[in-house]
């Protein structure tokens, strides 16, 4: 029998349901790959009997003949972002260290529902705040990747760098993300798997420890396109208790599945050909091309003009909607609570949030707090609003001439972790590509190509017009048909 | 115009006034999410996650609050804004969850309305005016602190936390303390005729935030006072009071009004600062990014519309047009939701029992609900069981009056005993001997023996001393044990004396 946690979401779905093995022999496996896996760091809290009460459940019902669900006897990891009903919920924070939900996020529910089984929360940056996986209050996650000849441990992308790190390291066939400005884009990037930020509102964020309201998308991360479309479709639907999730039906994306291209316009925006973008990742780019029109799509050249004040405007909104969402952290109700001998209430809030947030947190917070002041709101939060029109204004344009557009997911590879560190503007570069499409709340895929002669994984990222998934995901699988990546990270941990 | 003036040391001075009306929204949910409204619940049981601000919570706007809203705004004429968004106020404090309060500062739901206040001699507006309304917007209230349940820390009470309130701008077009209390009177019958806040103020339904300024009459407007959470309407005439006469005493001993946040203390009458303008919290509003702008259509704006009673103003005009009342009956009878209430159904019982149309017995239904039936209810106190004054009893009595049955007194006192013991009136009038002889036969008898004792006053009338004939009734309802009928009474005394 081939080595069970080096099956994906298809795989075990199809392999239970077949009677192939069963669900719990599923969970055993990966329970056990994650409990050695602990030097990567990926977990917070791991949760083998929430995984095993889920199979079990799972194969009670295959005995009864009873439907398995899309998602049936796959365990996954949930980034620790989503609240789960009476398991830590932390968003990577000490703010929030020991808090146990009382409720379920919408997007866990759906995937609990469709018979997926939960191996723990995965470590994220703090609040989903960075590009590294260094804010956690729990530690940096480890790539499970390193550089050839090197034992300096690799970044595994962030935010949802305990996804990234956990699907790529095979203990985990699948995991959650959450993309507010790339990322689940570009940790799938770093670290050789697929992930998918759908149309905004695509997935309730009823639930998700929020960053940024309107940009946070959750999506899935997995090790191929298929994998991601089954997740997808079962993260997603209306909920009612988002005002801001959209109500449509979730197309049937897996069963609308083809590589075949024909017809199709591509765009290749002549904005992302940036100063500092890695040759190879630019020659990754040229190959995609060719994959995509081998597949039988029309290669255009398109122009999003605004792209170079993409960044600049989301570090304008973003941190502006963090230092709101971020407010309720009080030490009042939940949470941790620093309360100095004789001290007052506004001495209580300044030793909580001192003591509870990260560095680049308070950060964040101070530069929304700014740019919501009085005398810099239009200056800063006004001004970034209208380049985010603008922005949108382009892909509408730009979709006028191409059904969706290729883009390279980050300018460099993975970096060594601690390297970035005293360099924040060089870390907010690193989701340059990843950022417009978030402003303009498209869906947006990073698939994994190739590895660069450090060893490094190579992602390439396909843009699609909104609600159209399935227009993403299909370049996507052309893409990986093509590209055959096959690379696994070399197990050290 | 308004001639309401403070007499200072250095001549007249003027009031300015603006009232923000802060008017809870009459809806079971609050206005994000779905928990429950109701008043003096135990604390924090009326809390769910999202009003507690629980990680990951998001608010979903309640549509009721939204109608409310809406239905409010057009009963003051304003125009109602189709496009509107929620934003956020951001500061911190223990009962605001959020860490900010969803409000509406950019696009409000409700633009520019008026409300018109009567012409009240006694109370010192001389005529009727007209005060324009900014806007209206909704927004969400806040928990409460309570700071006497432990010796070092406060307790917070999340009951109110997310419950919907519309806060009402006037324009400042408001320049005497009794014309601020003319408009808190009329704009919460009009809030209570729609339905949207019950105006309870005594529970925190309706509070003003009220702004003050003095200025030499024709001058500019002088810098404003704003003095919060004023609860009642005999406050917000003294918050107005105090105020403007210490604003006339600083600028005349050579100082300035600071713009400032101040208290009312409702003990001692007076009211002191709060903060500064320099303590002001900045409050960082933005757009909410969890909610979408909201965009009202063309058929929830007309079910907004049908939906409108009959309000106020438009019911007076009605009363005094087609029903004959006095201005004076028809601005009582329409002031309060209850009055009208009970007014129009006691005329409907009413007409309906003499069969006769209701503008024929309107004006003897309005004396009777405003003046007659409260006196007997005050002059019965506590032996009146006020569940027996059913509009059908009130009516009955009302139609053996008309008919000449009863006379006015009879009327009181068979309303008294209905209300000890609410029997039938018509069984009272019958059993209690509380009914008038009109039996021309029994009158006319004793009329002949009246005249037959009194021949020399029966020759003064005939020789031109006409006040005499008041005798003559007099003599024969007293014979009559007062209870002739007095018409029948007098055709039969002319026919007689000749």
């Amino acid at each position: 029998m081939t080595d069970l946690t080096n099956l994906g979401v298809k795989d075990i779905r199809d392999g239970v349901a077949s009677g192939e093995f069963t669900a719990r022999e599923i969970a055993e496996a990966f329970n056990a790959a994650v409990a050695e896996a602990a030097s990567l760091n990926a977990f917070i809290v791991t949760t083998p009997d929430h995984a095993l009460a889920a199979a079990d459940a799972v194969d009670a019902k295959r005995a009864k003949g009873e439907d398995l669900g899309t998602m049936g006897g796959v365990p996954i990891g949930m980034k620790d972002l989503f609240a789960t009903k009476g398991v830590q919920t932390t968003a990577a924070s000490h703010i929030l260290e020991g808090f146990n939900p009382q409720y379920e996020s919408t997007v866990s529910q759906n995937l609990w529902d469709a018979g997926a089984g939960m191996l723990g929360k995965l470590n994220l940056d703090q609040f989903a705040m960075g590009s590294s996986n260094e804010t956690s209050y729990f530690g940096n996650v480890n790539s499970p990747w390193r550089k050839a000849g090197s034992d300096a441990a690799m970044s595994p992308g962030g935010s949802s760098g305990g996804s990234s790190s956990a699907v790529a390291a095979r203990i985990a066939p699948a995991a959650t993300g959450t993309d507010t400005g790339g990322s689940i884009r570009q940790p799938a990037a770093f670290t050789g798997i697929c992930g998918i930020k759908p149309t905004y509102g695509r997935c309730s964020r009823w639930g998700v420890v929020a960053f940024a309201s309107s940009l946070d998308q959750a999506g899935p991360m997995a090790r191929t396109v298929e994998d991601c479309a089954i997740m997808l479709e079962a993260m997603a639907g209306f909920d009612p208790k988002d005002a801001t999730s959209l109500s449509m039906d979730v197309p049937a994306w897996e069963a609308g599945l083809s590589a075949d291209l024909k017809g199709k316009r591509i765009g290749i925006p002549k904005e992302y050909r940036m100063d500092g973008t890695d040759e190879e990742i630019l020659k990754s780019w040229e190959q995609g091309k060719e994959w995509l029109r081998d597949a039988g799509a029309e290669i255009v050249d398109v122009s999003l003009p605004h792209t170079k004040y993409a960044l600049p405007a989301y570090y304008i909104v973003a941190p502006a909607e963090a230092s709101s969402n971020l407010a309720r952290y009080d030490g009042v109700r939940y949470g941790l609570r620093d309360l100095p001998d004789g001290a007052g209430l506004q001495d209580m809030y300044a030793a909580t949030r001192a003591e509870g947030f990260g560095d680049e947190v308070k950060r964040r917070i101070l530069i929304g707090t700014f740019v919501l002041s009085a005398g810099f709101y239009d200056a800063y939060y006004n001004q970034a609003q209208k380049v985010r029109t603008l922005v949108s204004r382009d892909f509408a344009e730009a979709f006028g001439q191409c059904d969706a557009i290729l883009a390279p997911t980050t300018p460099t590879a993975s970096f060594p972790l601690g390297s970035l560190n005293d360099d924040p503007l060089t870390m907010y570069l690193n989701d340059v590509f990843a950022v417009p499409a978030s402003l303009a709340g498209l869906p947006a895929m990073s698939v994994p190509v190739t590895v660069n002669t450090d060893g490094l994984p190579l992602g390439l990222q396909i843009v699609g017009k909104p609600f159209d998934e399935q227009g993403v995901l299909n370049a996507g699988l052309a893409i990986q048909q093509r590209a055959g990546f096959d690379a696994k990270p070399e197990k050290w941990w | 115009m308004s001639t309401y003036r403070i007499q200072g040391a250095t001549g007249e001075w003027e009031v300015v006034i603006g009232l923000e009306v802060h008017a809870q929204v009459t809806s079971k949910a609050k206005l994000f999410s779905g928990a429950s409204t109701a008043f003096g619940a135990e604390p924090n049981t009326q809390v769910s996650l999202v009003d507690a601000a629980m990680p990951g919570m998001l608010p979903v706007p309640n549509a009721e609050c939204i109608r409310q809203a809406v239905r409010t705004g057009m009963a003051i004429e304003a125009q109602i804004n189709k496009y509107s968004r929620f934003d956020r106020k951001n500061y911190f404090y223990a009962d605001l969850p959020q860490g900010y309060q969803i409000s509406q500062l950019y696009h409000p739901i409700v633009g520019e309305g008026q409300l018109l206040i009567e012409a009240d001699e006694k109370a010192g507006i001389a005529e009727d005016k007209v005060i324009g309304i900014e806007r209206i917007h909704v927004e969400q209230d806040a928990g409460k602190l309570m700071h006497d349940q432990h010796p070092t820390m406060s307790y917070v009470d999340l009951n109110r936390s997310g419950v919907a309130l519309m806060e009402i701008v006037s324009k400042p077009d408001i320049r005497s303390p009794a014309e601020a209390g003319a408009y808190v009177r009329k704009l919460r019958s009009i809030l209570r005729y729609v339905g949207s806040c019950d105006g309870n103020m005594e529970e925190g339904s309706m509070r003003a935030d009220v702004n003050v300024s003095v200025r030499k009459p024709g001058e500019e407007f002088g810098t404003r006072t704003e003095t919060k959470n004023v609860n009642s309407v005999r406050f917000v005439m003294q918050v107005i009071e105090y105020e403007a006469n210490r604003q006339v005493d600083v600028l005349e001993n050579g100082g300035t009004v600071d713009q400032e946040t101040r208290l009312f203390d409702p003990g001692t009458g007076t009211t002191r600062t709060m903060r500064s303008k320099e303590d002001a919290h900045d409050y960082r509003y933005f757009p909410d990014p969890d909610l979408l702008p909201l965009e009202l259509e063309d058929a929830f704006l007309e079910e907004c519309r049908a939906s409108l009673p009959e309000l106020p103003d438009a019911k007076r005009q009605r009363y005094e047009s087609e029903l004959g009342l006095t201005p004076y009956n028809a601005r009582e009878l329409t002031a309060e939701v209850e009055t009208f209430g009970r007014f129009e159904t006691l005329l409907a019982a009413t007409a309906a029992k003499i069969g006769k149309p209701e503008a024929k017995v309107a004006t003897q239904v309005a004396n009777w609900a405003l003046s007659v039936a409260p006196g007997v209810m005050k002059s019965l106190g506590d032996e009146a069981d006020p569940s027996n004054a059913t509009a059908e009893a009130q009516a009955s009595i009302l139609a053996m009056q008309d008919k000449g049955e009863i006379s006015g007194g009879q009327a009181k006192e068979i309303y008294e005993i209905v209300l000890k013991s609410g029997r039938d009136p018509e069984e009272v009038a019958g059993t209690e001997g509380l009914k008038q002889v009109s039996d021309t036969g029994a009158i006319e008898a004793a009329i002949d023996e009246i005249i037959a004792n009194n021949a020399d006053k029966v020759e003064e009338y005939r020789g031109g001393k006409d006040k005499l004939f008041g005798f003559f009734v007099g003599q024969t309802m007293k014979a009559m044990q007062g209870k002739a009928n007095p018409a029948v009474v007098n055709q039969i005394l002319k026919d007689k004396l000749g």
